[in-house]
């Protein structure tokens, strides 16, 4: 019996002692990574953190490492791929070996970055050669780079469209649902398809935030009202969603799409619309090549809405570039993110936007200069906050919850009014906002 | 009986007497040398290291973090976190629709008891002698060897629009035109039915061994008396599986209770099929509320055990006697 209690007492100290080696350790808290001065002495092995198992798998990795050793020739650039990036790096952040290099998780806030990232320099110094430095800027010093610029918008088919008599972008979210009711009648593709399933496809409708008001202070918006009043960016881009579905315009059975397979089918045809972003349109193209299909079918419009007779697109930043403030070879890692935003022509292999102020734009995006296009980037002082006041409300904003309740919602799957839907997620927003706002 | 004890004792005091000893006396036999009696006690302790290690470092010393974490509000990933007593277990005993989700353990609830009926039925056919009898037992249990994640895509392709469920319907000349996943009714409900192809498989094993395990005399036995199939079921079979049925009845309510591979692998909890682990898997890794999904972990544990021994208070767990 004696012996039995101290053997139970010896398991759970046991226990405790390994609770007690986990948790936090201590970080080293602001490090700069600062650009090496000659290219020919920077040395080490750096490994790199990224999202792209595909160009990992296909050796593209390979080439771009290959062509930076021509300018640094004794450092030896390592790629590993991860699949679930979100999930994975985070955990792996609780150590000191997440890589020399990595995208910056969503999950990691901002005001933490000095202690998980070195610096690359000042904002000052930096904005004026870079876009998107107020995404990673804390204290005056910026963290990340992100090697492309995106702009969100609706993948469509163009052939389809012209089938069905439409040879403009709409201008209004009703027209948009107009043309959508002509390609029902006219084609036999499926107008709109959610991928309701995969998720992602739902919460990237955030990104419409900007586009709908043309405002670049839509962030700080957010952080300071109720994302869905009458009017806002927000409250649009939701409706549309709400009745593009209501009105029978999506897929019959949203609840088992599958994003790999939607792919050819939009460039087949069988579909005509889907809201993405301008860096699936080079996975489009790639899927119709597959599929026998001409390429150039595949087009990209901006969000419906003309503000003063032009359309707006928000170009944003993906992923941030940052350097591990563990890193033994800072050095090496900054001379990496320097090459692969300046000169690796990434941004244009994936026919996005170059971070670098004042690059060309993409072919792709030619008919959106043709159309007079305006390009805004979003202020993003308070984004900190915004992803605060979405985490203490549990809305999700940046998750696909609600908007999969807002489908489910049109389609009758769900009861209940749609003000009374907005009304809830206004109300929880709001009052998330007030406690954010005066606890931190 | 008092008498043939003397007699033993007589008989072996007569023994010992006519042949002299030739072991060595017992008191010098058990005292072994100090090295020696220490490796006889630290022997089983040196084949238990390796699975008490295994078990605390991946059982109890999580389960220990976890509780740590449910008293801070730790966001999963920053290196700084802080104490703040019980106001994770405070927020989750003022937010009830946290616990609207277990509505949906309901069905996973009315599905286990399908589910026993079905390997019950199956397990009492298949002991006794059938032809193909090794077949069948085969196909019952392979669900349970499938990994949950296969099974959750596996089963989406099954209630796919137009998938195999709309073509096997569509054989014997139904056609229905129905989504599935569409509804939460029909989603939940097509849910727990894979959960019953999963687990049937698994409880008709337990039943089958406890039945076999069953005396061969006992149905001879009744079958002279006249016992039909039925009544060699309810007062032989039922009798003898009482404790592996207690069992199974434990583990079904507690599986409901924390269902989550399968629904999370095919709706991610979306259309109103959200249970309790899914809900608290998405504070934590969603909103990257860690404190708080880890006091809602250790609510849960406790929960589960509270039925559980709810559950053996009402059925307790009697020795069986057959004979």
């Amino acid at each position: 019996m004696n012996r039995r209690t101290s053997f139970a007492g010896t398991l759970l100290a046991a226990a405790l002692l390994a609770a007690g080696c986990t948790g936090s350790g201590g970080a080293s808290k602001g490090a700069d990574a600062k650009a090496p001065d000659d290219p020919a002495k920077v040395s080490g092995t750096i490994k790199v953190l990224t999202q792209r198992t595909d160009l990992v798998q296909d050796g593209t990795m390979k080439k771009y490492a290959a062509e930076f050793n021509k300018t640094y020739p004794k450092v030896e650039v390592e790629f590993e791929a991860v699949t679930d990036y979100e999930g994975e790096v985070k955990i792996r952040m609780n150590t000191e070996n997440y890589g020399d290099v990595l995208m910056i998780p969503a999950v990691i806030k901002k005001g933490d970055y000095p202690k998980f990232f070195a610096s690359l320099g000042t904002s000052a110094e930096r904005s004026r050669k870079y876009r998107f430095t107020d995404f990673t800027t804390v204290g005056g010093k910026v963290y990340g780079q992100s090697p492309i610029g995106v702009t969100p918008g609706f993948v469509y088919n163009k052939r389809v469209w012209k089938d069905a008599g439409i040879t403009d972008w709409p201008t209004t979210p009703d027209a948009f649902i107009d043309d959508l009711r002509a390609i029902k009648a006219r084609t036999k593709a499926v107008p709109y398809y959610t991928n309701f399933k995969d998720k992602w496809p739902l919460t990237s409708w955030t990104s419409a935030n900007g586009s709908a008001s043309c405002d670049t202070g839509a962030t700080t918006a957010l952080a300071d009202g109720d994302p869905w009043a009458e009017g806002a960016d927000l409250r649009v881009a939701d409706t549309l969603l709400y009745d593009v579905v209501h009105d029978g315009l999506a897929e019959k059975d949203p609840t088992t799409t599958n994003w790999e397979g939607s792919k050819p089918r939009l460039a087949k045809g069988d579909i005509a619309t889907m809201w993405l972003g301008s860096w699936a349109i080079t996975q489009f193209r790639a899927a119709a090549e597959q599929a026998g299909t001409d390429p150039d079918d595949i087009g990209f419009m901006p969000f419906p809405v003309q503000v003063g007779g032009r359309f707006c697109a928000v170009v944003a930043p993906d992923y941030n570039q940052a350097v591990n403030v563990h890193s033994a070879h800072k050095e090496a890692a900054r001379a990496w993110i320097d090459w692969f935003t300046d000169r690796s022509g990434y941004a244009d292999d994936n026919l996005t936007l170059s971070p670098v102020k004042g690059a060309p734009l993409p072919d792709v995006l030619k008919p959106y200069q043709d159309a007079g296009v305006k390009f805004i980037e979003l202020d993003d002082t308070d984004g900190a906050t915004v992803k605060a006041i979405d985490n203490q409300s549990e809305v999700g904003i940046y998750a696909p919850d609600y908007r999969q309740n807002l489908v489910d919602l049109a389609r009758g799957a769900r009861k209940g009014s749609l003000d009374d839907f907005f009304a809830d997620l206004g109300k929880r927003w709001t009052e998330a906002a007030r406690t954010v706002g005066s606890g931190s | 009986m008092n008498g043939d004890d003397t007699g033993t004792v007589m008989t072996d005091a007569l023994g010992t007497a006519a042949r002299p000893a030739t072991a060595p006396p017992p008191a010098a036999r058990g005292r072994a040398p100090r090295g020696v009696r220490l490796w006889r006690g630290l022997t089983p302790w040196l084949f238990l290291a390796a699975p008490l290690a295994l078990l605390i470092t991946f059982t109890y010393a999580p389960v220990a973090n976890m509780i740590a974490y449910s008293f801070t509000d730790w966001d999963g990933v920053s290196p700084d976190l802080h104490y703040t007593g019980a106001e994770n277990y405070v927020e989750l005993f003022t937010r009830p629709e946290l616990f609207q989700v277990f509505f949906v353990s309901g069905y996973y609830l009315a599905a286990s008891v399908v589910q026993i009926a079905v390997a019950l039925y199956f397990a009492t056919i298949l002991s006794f002698d059938v032809r193909f009898r090794n077949f069948f037992k085969g196909v019952l249990f392979f669900p349970y060897l499938v990994n949950g994640v296969a099974i959750g895509f596996v089963f989406l392709y099954f209630f796919q629009d137009g998938g195999t469920l709309d073509s096997v319907l569509g054989l014997f000349g139904h056609h229905s035109d129905r989504a599935w996943l569409g509804t939460s009714v029909s989603a939940n409900t097509s849910l727990a039915g894979v959960s019953v192809w999963r687990y049937t498989g698994l409880n008709f094993v337990l039943f089958l061994g406890a039945i076999q395990s069953i005396p061969g005399e006992l149905y001879e036995a009744s079958e002279l008396d006249g016992a039909h199939r039925w009544h060699q079921f309810r007062y032989i079979v039922l009798p003898g599986i009482k404790p592996v049925l207690s069992l199974s009845v434990i583990l079904s309510v507690s599986g409901s209770l924390s269902a989550f591979d399968v629904p999370f692998i095919m709706t991610g909890g979306a259309t109103g099929t959200e249970t309790f682990v899914i809900q608290t898997v998405k504070l934590a890794f969603q909103f990257n509320k860690t404190g708080l999904a880890s006091a809602a972990a250790v609510v849960l544990l406790l929960i589960i055990l509270a039925v559980t021994w709810v559950q053996r208070r009402l059925v307790p767990d009697d020795k069986v006697d057959l004979v």
